[in-house]
């Protein structure tokens, strides 16, 4: 059976039971059961003897110094055993993050003097009970010098920031293209600051079993990188540092990085000979890390009066702290969605007294395509043009800014299909012309894309005598089925049942894997799992051909491997084991990884897998690879209130093969839920005065509840795409979110005739 | 979270008297409490659980009314077969607050005792300034971010909002609260800020609140409470109104109405303004929201509260309209 005779799914995600082995079926999640009965062990649940807690002291100003902090009441209170602050701590050797940024100086201590941010990290206290160091935690008195922050880019002082290179971008003539366009718009879009709030908060337990040998139970979405920035920090080599991570509760892209707090709980394991556990409390979340920088953008569209795009200008801006560049790339679908034959496209970053953001799902894409679909939605308007007829007019035939051919684009079959079960066709254009008692109806759509990312995996299998399997790597599941496919994979390939095939993840002793991020960790692993599987098989056919002891010697020239037994096409098979047991073994392990063939060093090939060399490493391809959809949204505003409630959700994708049509469409469904969050309820709100964030627990920043979540029909239109990976999927955990907010604004505007430029849309933006 | 004494009452008279000792604190569901323990603004030296205390959990409706006690659950009293009838505004207004399982811990007592949200309040390690911790130490919501912040009953000390749901239908119904030495009609349970935000009722030391009688009328058995708010479920509200309403014998005319408005004000709100412009009047949409603008009477909005003076009068029209049948 070959895996690339999986036919096409048209239909619902779910149910797509056609597949002709193990991989592309619904199979239920392999970590299901045990999180449902709370056997899964979390980081911060593993039985580790003798730990002491550490708490975490964020300061309390925007800006400043801090002049004095008197430890000696904390000290002195029960059961502390260590205060830490920037005048005690144990110092470390600095690491650059994903960005590029690296602490300045020789060496790095994660609690601040100088104070760029309220909540940043200023001391830690640890003691014998959780209890005891928060009470001691309160004692600490802090002196500081507050000197006049900036907090967000919407205070004057912040000014126009800089601009980033890598984002400006221009083709054509944009400016005269748009002057001498018939049609024109434009418009400013702006999006708050978003988190990343995992139902699991941050932390971590760490043991140094020895001075230069340490394990570490933390939440990552990265074990390799994790393991590296904790060497790099502490002088040890890779290979001295475990980091343990088998169950991750959500990271959405803030579970990958060396964070203070992190070094934190590690100096004070160091200091005091103790295992030392510490948790983020979920108010602190909110500082100790970054989520989604706060974005404005400025679109110009100029367009024929048939709706074809002749100019497009895209001037953008995002938040970055005053210490660090992060770079929330706004152009990212500005630039090829559709065919803009005349573009200009450039983005500042703007630093602010906030801690430095970072990656949140489907960082870039998400708030470009808010602005531009908005924008599109709107210009739909002014040429009267109902919306899915003007993006089809503008339809690319390429990819316009890497002149590249698509690997695969089945969006014009993604507006068929949804459009059509949605019954987009009965829509009438007009806003207000909607409604049901007092309820204002509005339909809106808008198209979601990830580019396809990828990278080198590596995976280890082991065949046992009683015929089952393990699969192993040091890749993660957080939640999102890694597990699962993977034993689907093998499963398919070593034709065995699902239920014989183990998997082993998240630690750094197994094989090497680069970050779960950038929905790239699916195709990768798959194809990591996949080729090792067929090594592995491979073996056991040379083994069973060849060993003086097997009982298949030289019976044909080739055997097969299916049900758990080996054997020829004709004639008789044995058993997986009884093969094994003869050759003298008790199993039979395989490791191979995906990195392009080449004579490395072992530093070279851990540096592809823990730094994002891995991506640099895969030879560049003549395709461009995206994922699409398109969201079809029905939002009901009540007249007198304002108030809006999504009402119905069809979206239609085109990410390739499914490995597991079950898991894709709960990607596909957290993602618009999450969306549903970003478009009508998120919003992180800052004391324009000291840069606290106001908001900061999950009463006041709002997610979207059970309540607040229709029902949703995703529809799979994705065909295997063997250009875009090895296996033929394509991005999947991030691609749904994208495009949501502006399909959801959209609807607002029909429903209402008010155009809201600025999430999230509230009442009180529509009384 | 600090250090504190835990003790056990086994009668109400005992933890009257324990109570007596400053720094000691009731504990019934915790939900208020120890929320606000982990924000370092309440810090207990004693705390004393009432919950074991005995005939504080009935409730019971008859004629005359309900009488809730004291420590009956917000789910259990939310779903009681005779309060959803008689009472319903009693009964929506407990499931439209909090969470299910906030709900399943919550008391009644302690629903009343809730305090509020204002993040400034609840942030004592960054904002040592708030006249409801520490009186004369000053408002730091005052000119900053307060699109949660009260409209009405506030002082130029504190415009902190009062957050529950289900004062504002026993505000609107006429409840008493019965405790351990009294009977006070809710409207003067409630305290509004003026230069003292840190009194928000006027129970005495040691004073506990053992029950809410709810007395019967047409106008209960005719109410509805209506909560607006960005998010469907566990967010507070930006504007809500529990309304009763009795109408006379030609079902057009208005014999009775009550409405109080809940996230809007520093207390439970008793709108008898619009309660007086309808009373003898038809009903008809635009005599009810008419009449409504009277809710918002002496309003003041904050910086970016202004949008619930408009709110309030339209979700005040709304409830009216509901419990009066127009669609």
């Amino acid at each position: 059976m070959s895996l690339t005779d999986s036919p096409a799914k048209y239909g619902s995600v779910a149910g797509s039971e056609t597949a002709s082995g193990p991989l592309g079926r619904a199979a239920l999640r392999g970590d299901g059961s045990l999180k449902v009965r709370g056997a899964a062990t979390y980081a911060l649940e593993q039985p580790v003897e003798g730990v002491l807690h550490c708490v975490l002291v964020q300061s309390t100003i925007g800006a400043g110094r801090v002049a004095a902090i008197d430890r000696s009441a904390a000290e002195a209170a029960p059961g502390v055993r260590l205060v830490l602050d920037a005048g005690n701590s144990l110092t470390l050797a600095p690491m650059p993050d994903f960005f590029g940024n690296t602490p300045p100086g020789d060496s790095y201590v994660p609690f601040a003097r100088e104070i760029s941010f309220n909540g940043e990290l200023i001391a830690a206290v640890v003691a014998d009970t959780l209890e005891q160091a928060r009470a001691a935690a309160a004692l600490l008195e802090v002196t500081y010098e507050e000197a006049r922050s900036v907090p967000t880019f919407s205070d004057p002082r912040a000014g126009e920031g800089r601009a980033v290179d890598a984002m400006t971008k221009e083709w054509g003539e944009p400016d005269a293209a748009f002057a001498e366009a018939p049609v024109r718009i434009e418009a400013t879009y702006e999006t708050p600051r978003e988190y990343n709030l995992p139902i699991e908060p941050h932390g971590l337990i760490v043991h140094f079993e020895a001075d230069d040998r340490l394990t570490i139970y933390e939440p990552t979405q990265w074990v390799d990188g994790t393991a590296r920035n904790y060497a790099g920090w502490f002088g040890l080599s890779f290979d001295a540092v475990r980091i343990v991570s088998p169950f991750i509760g959500g990271g959405f892209g803030s579970k990958a990085q060396g964070l203070p707090h992190s070094a934190a709980a590690a100096i004070a394991a160091k200091m005091l000979g103790r295992p030392v556990k510490l948790a983020v409390t979920r108010p602190q979340t909110f500082t100790a890390y970054g989520g989604r920088p706060a974005t404005r953008q400025t679109l110009r569209l100029g367009a024929a009066a048939d709706g074809r795009l002749l100019a497009l200008d895209h001037d953008a801006a995002s938040e970055t702290s005053v210490t660090g560049t992060f770079t929330e790339t706004l152009g990212i679908v500005t630039k090829m969605m559709y065919a803009v034959p005349n573009l200009s496209s450039r983005q500042n970053v703007v630093p602010v007294n906030t801690v430095l953001p970072g990656p949140f799902r489907a960082p870039g894409k998400n708030p470009s395509a808010f602005a531009f679909e908005c924008a599109v939605d709107e210009l739909a308007v002014e040429l009267g043009m109902d919306p899915v007829d003007l993006r089809r007019v503008n339809e690319p035939d390429h990819d316009f800014e890497t002149g590249k051919p698509w690997s695969s684009r089945r969006l014009l079959k993604c507006y068929d299909v949804a459009g059509e079960a949605f019954g987009w066709a009965g829509r009438n254009p007009a806003p207000r012309s909607m409604r049901e008692g007092r309820q204002l109806i509005g339909w809106g759509m808008a198209v979601g894309t990830h580019p396809v990312y990828a990278a080198p995996g590596e995976a280890t299998v082991r065949l046992l005598a009683n015929g089952s399997v393990e699969v192993s790597s040091s890749a993660i599941d957080m939640g999102t089925g890694t597990y699962t496919i993977l034993a689907q994979t093998a499963a398919d390939v070593l034709g065995v049942p699902v239920e014989k095939v183990t998997v082993r993840l998240g630690d750094s002793r197994l094989g090497r894997a680069p970050v779960a991020g950038g929905s790239q960790l699916a195709n990768l692993m798959t194809a990591a799992v996949h080729k090792t599987a067929l090594a592995a098989r491979d073996e056991l056919v040379t083994l069973g051909l060849t060993d003086p002891n097997s009982p298949l010697r030289d019976q044909a020239n080739t055997l097969t491997v299916a049900d758990g037994r080996i054997g020829a096409s004709r004639g008789g098979a044995i058993s997986v084991g009884e093969l094994l047991a003869a050759t003298g073994r008790d199993h039979l392990e395989v490791t191979r990884d995906t990195l392009p063939e080449a004579d490395r060093t072992p530093e070279e090939r851990q540096r592809m897998f823990s730094t994002l060399a891995g991506r640099g490493a895969l030879p560049d391809l003549p395709v461009s690879r995206h994922s699409f959809c398109a969201h079809f949204i029905e939002v009901r505003v009540d007249e007198d209130f304002g108030t809006i409630r999504v009402s119905r959700v069809v979206t239609a994708f085109d990410a390739g093969r499914l490995y597991n049509p079950k898991l894709a469409e709960s990607q596909f469904k957290g993602g618009i839920v999450m969306g549903i969050g970003m478009a009508l309820l998120e919003e992180g709100v800052t004391d324009p005065r000291n840069g606290r964030i106001l908001s900061s627990n999950l009463a006041d920043y709002r997610i979207a509840t059970n309540a607040d979540v229709p029902e949703i029909t995703t529809i799979s239109v994705g065909e295997p795409d063997y250009d875009a990976t090895p296996l033929g999927g394509k991005a999947v955990g991030e691609l749904s979110i994208v495009g949501v907010a502006p399909a959801i604004a959209n609807a607002v505007y029909h429903a209402t005739g008010r155009r809201v430029r600025s999430l999230p849309i509230k009442l009180d933006d529509l009384l | 979270m600090n250090d504190f004494d835990y003790l056990r009452a086994t009668a109400l008279d005992e933890a009257s008297t324990l109570a007596k000792t400053p720094g000691t604190m009731f504990l019934a569901g915790g939900t208020t409490l120890i929320d606000l323990a982990k924000c370092g603004v309440e810090r207990p030296g004693t705390l004393v659980d009432i919950t074991r205390l005995p005939d504080l959990s009935a409730v019971t409706v008859d004629e005359a009314g309900a009488t809730i006690g004291a420590l009956a659950t917000m789910s259990r009293v939310a779903v009681d077969a005779a309060v959803t009838e008689r009472y319903p505004a009693v009964s929506e207004a407990l499931l439209l607050a909090a969470s299910a399982q906030l709900r399943n811990m919550a008391t009644i007592g302690g629903n009343l005792m809730q305090r509020t949200r204002c993040a400034y309040f609840r942030d004592p390690a960054g904002y040592p300034a708030c006249n409801k911790r520490m009186p004369g130490s000053g408002c730091s919501a005052l000119e900053n971010v307060t699109r949660d912040h009260a409209i009405l009953g506030t002082s130029d000390q504190c415009i902190a909002l009062y957050p529950g749901d289900l004062s504002v239908a026993l505000t609107a119904l006429g409840a008493t609260v019965r405790t351990t030495s009294r009977e006070i009609p809710i409207a003067r349970f409630f305290v509004e800020p003026g230069d003292r935000p840190d009194r928000e009722t006027v129970l005495e030391r040691g004073e506990i609140v053992t029950a809410v009688h709810v007395p019967a009328s047409a106008a209960a058995a005719n109410s509805t409470y209506l909560k607006v708010r960005d998010r469907q479920s566990y967010e507070f509200a930006a504007a809500s109104a529990a309304v009763g309403l009795e109408l006379e014998e030609d079902g057009r005319t208005i014999r009775d109405i009550r409405v109080a408005l809940g996230g809007v004000a520093t207390v439970p709100w008793r709108a008898e303004a619009v309660e007086a412009a309808l009373r003898g009047r038809r009903l008809g949409e635009t005599t009810i929201r008419e009449a409504s603008r009277a809710a918002v009477e002496g309003a003041r909005s904050w910086y970016a509260n202004g949008y619930k003076i408009e709110l309030a009068c339209r979700v005040v029209a709304r409830a009216i309209m509901e419990v009066g049948g127009i669609k």
